[in-house]
């Protein structure tokens, strides 16, 4: 509960209507896309200006009221979820994107601008905002950098921290700070950009973004290949990726999610085979052309016995509606999806493959392996029942399994979801205590009274 | 009345529906209401949430659950759209339903519902008292989309543009429009809907017209009920249960194949909760009910696929109106019914097709809630009128009365001259 008087103070600040108290409107902002337990903010509110933001900010350092920001609540490590005492504030309403800048390509943008969007306003001026994670469609800029997320884009094009050009927030005591610029390069002052980058709303809270913007890709091409192994499939990825053919997107479908994808949308995949991989090629239409003569003879060479080139767009469209379809096509096999995304060096994938496998076989469990193969981040699917305690904790054993699996090849807990509440008892297993103390200490310093989104990342 | 931790209890019945969300939170990205206020409570993924919680007693009481699950357009965009394939729609009827069963429906809704609507041929005498009284009450209708507004107190009305009630309603027509013999196409009985029989009765003449056209066997029983959704979306099964019955029985009096409405609503009501909201009832009526929906078609559909389209005559002289069409959410949502009612229009002789942006963007009518959330729903019309406008057309057509109601009225807030016209008032007109 949140006295009588700062209530006021809030409610003079945005307005009746953008400050949420009652119970009915606290349980809808209780939780996040993960399967966590949820906790109920004491407030919610909506600022409609950058001011009303900071003030807000201020008047939290003021009280010591913890604030977890959130745009559309689509976080799958729990960074959404909120403090019993604190109030969780809400970007829907700073949605302006404020400039797309043609000749110096890039686009200035207020947090709540969502992601799908603004790559739809850049593309009709023959500009490319790459970074495309699964909820585009619904998740917010101010989130995506937040969280680092990526997308399927990931290998050739990089993911959400490599466009971002420069930040402006408010730390914990309200206080607007300035990092980066407008410019390709920039060299004064810390790197707080990128320290602000994934830190999930540990370190300050978002007004405004620089995104880097590049030309549109001119020619696309998409490829699907059949192979009777999961191993030949993985084996394919690596040799692509050595022949030094860089596609715009690579993934890997195993049996299970095959099935599931054929069994929702009836896309005509084949359902015997032990895995998929789909390819796109971007870029100039003679080098995409000949990459993707080279990559038709590497996937033969590694035994896909059959392969598809689509012909047109629809052909195209159809590839990659299968590919999106796939963690849908999951979801409906059972109630609880848990979706992890354990990530390894891309040359560990035919091990990681093994491993969720030998997992899935040791806890009884069905998992569904699908996800970016080029770029090391597979989402292995685990589908359950939260209701079922017996079943939950094997899951829990399973979980960490994954990442015991994932850290002894070499890789790291999250790809592109984050440590949020989830993964944060599990960041020193990959980081090392020193690690984990140092980011402490780098947050008790910038928020000494721990008010920004406690509990996430690393703890307490 | 129910106990309240019975609420709980008949809410359980819901829980495997339920537990299907993952919380994804991906109907924000297609929901009108959310689109306008950014709140989580409006969108699907909030709504669910709530009702798990007062099914989980984390309420006192219902009020501030009834309340925001009653704030929905009951589109289907959610649904439609919902990678878990949660059946949303189902599942918030069903709560209203069980919530209304504890709070009881307030007086007023009682009186509508029960003495009036839930007895059609009471009704049909209200409406044609309603249609005299009117023209003491109403200005002078707009000269394209023929909508009027409260001469005084119109501000009660927030100044909207009202469709007035049709001089002579549909069915008084019927005798006279079915007379010719010896019919050999399909048997055709046509539920007309209540919008169509006493506001819009040129969509139940050109249906007629087009069906007898095509050799259609026809069968329009008079004093039809509604087809209940009114009463569904308030939570009113009582009435809901004895509108379904009064229809089967009406229906029952002749054997016919098909059962065609011109009204997306109807459509989508008849086909689809009409089996899924009558689970509990005997067995009998059950079979019946889904043997009705079976044959429940909408009229595009059934032009399209069973009796074939004429192609239009051809007249040299004849400029091409531009006509775009607006998908109701109960045709392309609910039912996937996008091609048909835009094959209609192609083959109408004077008319050319031109999509505008986003047509199967939800126009904010939403039956009831148009009434409580005006403001909301005219912001939702707003954008759908500029889309319209931006085609540059001579005529807005679109399946569903309702949508027609509230687009007239976006449309008439200025001095437009856009006409709004059902697909099938087109086809009729040059056959």
């Amino acid at each position: 509960m949140i006295s009588k008087l700062l209530f006021n103070e809030f409610k003079n600040l945005v307005g009746e209507n953008y400050i949420l108290t009652e119970p009915e409107d606290l349980v809808t902002y209780s939780y996040d896309a993960a399967p966590l337990e949820a906790v109920q903010p004491a407030a919610v509110l909506m600022p409609g200006t950058s001011e009303e933001l900071g003030k807000i900010v201020a008047l939290c350092h003021e009280n010591k009221l913890p604030i977890t920001v959130r745009g559309a609540g689509t976080n799958l490590s729990g960074g959404t979820i909120p403090m019993a005492a604190g109030v969780v504030v809400l970007t829907g309403r700073l949605n302006t994107i404020i400039e797309v800048n043609e000749d110096d390509m890039y686009a200035v943008v207020q947090p709540g601008v969502v992601t799908a969007k603004l790559a739809a306003q850049v593309e009709a001026k023959g500009l490319f905002y790459p970074p495309d994670p699964g909820s585009q469609a619904v998740s917010t800029l101010g989130g995506n950098v937040m969280e680092n997320a990526g997308g399927l884009r990931g290998l050739k094009y990089g993911v959400t921290k490599d466009y971002v050009m420069g930040l402006s927030f408010f730390d914990a005591m309200g206080n607007h700070i300035r990092t980066g610029s407008r410019t390709v390069k920039c060299a004064t002052g810390y790197n707080i950009t990128g320290l602000m980058v994934g830190s999930e709303g540990t370190l300050g809270i978002l007004d405004e973004i620089i995104l880097k913007l590049i030309p549109y890709p001119e020619h696309r091409k998409s490829i699907v290949a059949v192979f009777k192994t999961i191993e030949e499939a993985s084996e394919t990825v690596a040799d692509i990726i050595a022949s030094k053919i860089i596609p715009a997107t690579l993934e890997i479908m195993d049996n299970f999610t095959i099935r599931a994808v054929e069994d929702f949308s009836r896309a005509g995949l084949p359902r015997d085979a032990a895995a998929l991989l789909l390819i796109e090629l971007d870029g100039y239409p003679g080098q995409v052309e000949e990459d993707g003569s080279r990559t038709v003879e590497i996937c033969k060479k590694h035994g896909a016995h059959q392969i598809k080139t689509a012909e047109n767009d629809a052909e195209r469209e159809k590839i990659w509606s299968a590919r999106r379809s796939a963690l849908s096509a999951l979801a409906t096999i059972k109630p609880t999806l848990v979706l992890e995304d354990a990530t390894v060096p891309r040359s560990k994938i035919p091990d990681m493959v093994r491993g969720l496998y030998e997992i899935a076989a040791k806890h009884k469990l069905t998992i569904g392996t699908f996800g970016h193969a080029g770029d090391g981040n597979l989402h292995p699917t685990i589908l359950t029942d939260k209701r079922d305690k017996k079943e939950w904790t094997k899951v829990e054993t399973a979980i960490e399994d994954i990442f015991d699996t994932a850290l002894a090849l070499g890789g790291t807990l999250s790809g592109e979801h984050g440590t949020g509440i989830a993964k944060s008892a599990f960041l020193e297993k990959e980081i090392g205590k020193a690690s984990v103390e140092f980011s402490r200490r780098l947050r008790s310093a910038l928020d000494p009274d721990n008010i920004l989104n406690p509990g996430k990342i690393s703890g307490k | 009345m129910v106990e309240f931790k019975e609420l709980s209890t008949q809410l359980r019945e819901l829980e495997e529906q339920l537990v299907t969300c993952m919380k994804c939170g991906m109907c924000q990205s297609v929901c009108p209401l959310f689109g306008q206020t950014q709140k989580e409570a409006d969108v699907a993924r909030g709504k669910l949430v709530l009702l798990e919680s007062l099914m989980n007693d984390m309420f006192d009481h219902p009020h501030g659950v009834n309340k925001r699950l009653n704030k929905c357009l009951l589109c289907g965009s959610c649904a439609a759209n919902c990678p878990s394939g949660v059946n949303v729609t189902e599942i918030f009827i069903k709560a209203r339903m069980i919530i209304t069963g504890y709070l009881d429906l307030p007086f007023i809704k009682k009186v509508i519902f029960r003495k009036m609507l839930a007895q059609p041929r009471i009704f049909d005498k209200i409406m044609v008292m309603g249609a005299r009284v009117q023209k003491f009450l109403l200005t002078e209708k707009h000269p394209d989309t023929r909508t009027a507004s409260l001469k005084i107190l119109s501000p009660l009305l927030k100044n909207r543009n009202i469709m007035p009630l049709a001089d002579i309603p549909f069915q008084k027509s019927i005798d006279k429009l079915i007379q010719r013999s010896n019919p050999t196409g399909p048997r055709v009985a046509f539920f007309t809907g209540c919008l169509i029989d006493k506001i819009f009765p040129g969509i139940g003449i050109a249906t007629v017209k087009a069906l007898l056209h095509h050799n259609c066997k026809l069968f329009i029983p008079k004093n039809q009920g509604c087809c209940g959704i009114p009463a569904l979306a308030a939570g009113d099964k009582e009435t809901f249960v004895t509108l379904v019955r009064y229809n089967m029985d009406l229906f029952s009096q002749k054997e016919f194949d098909y059962l065609l409405t011109s009204c997306a609503t109807c459509t989508s009501v008849l086909k689809k909760m009409w089996p899924s909201m009558t689970e509990d009832v005997a067995p009998q009526l059950r079979d019946q009910v889904s043997l009705f929906a079976g044959r429940t078609m909408d009229i595009s559909q059934f032009l399209y696929d069973i009796a074939g389209l004429d192609e239009p005559k051809q007249n040299q002289d004849m400029d091409e109106k531009i006509v775009t069409y607006h998908d109701p959410c109960h045709l392309a949502k609910s039912l996937a019914i996008r091609k048909e009612p835009r094959q209609l229009i192609h083959k109408a002789a004077g008319y050319r097709l031109r999509e505008m942006a986003d047509p199967d963007r939800c126009c904010g009518m939403g039956g009831s809630f148009n009434l409580y959330h005006y403001d909301i729903s005219s912001r939702i019309g707003n954008i759908k009128k500029e889309n319209i406008e931006a085609t540059k057309c001579h005529t807005l057509a679109t399946g569903c009365p309702a949508c027609m109601m509230q687009i007239s009225d976006m449309l008439s807030k200025e001095s437009g001259i856009i006409k709004v016209k059902h697909p099938i008032e087109l086809y009729a007109e040059g056959l």
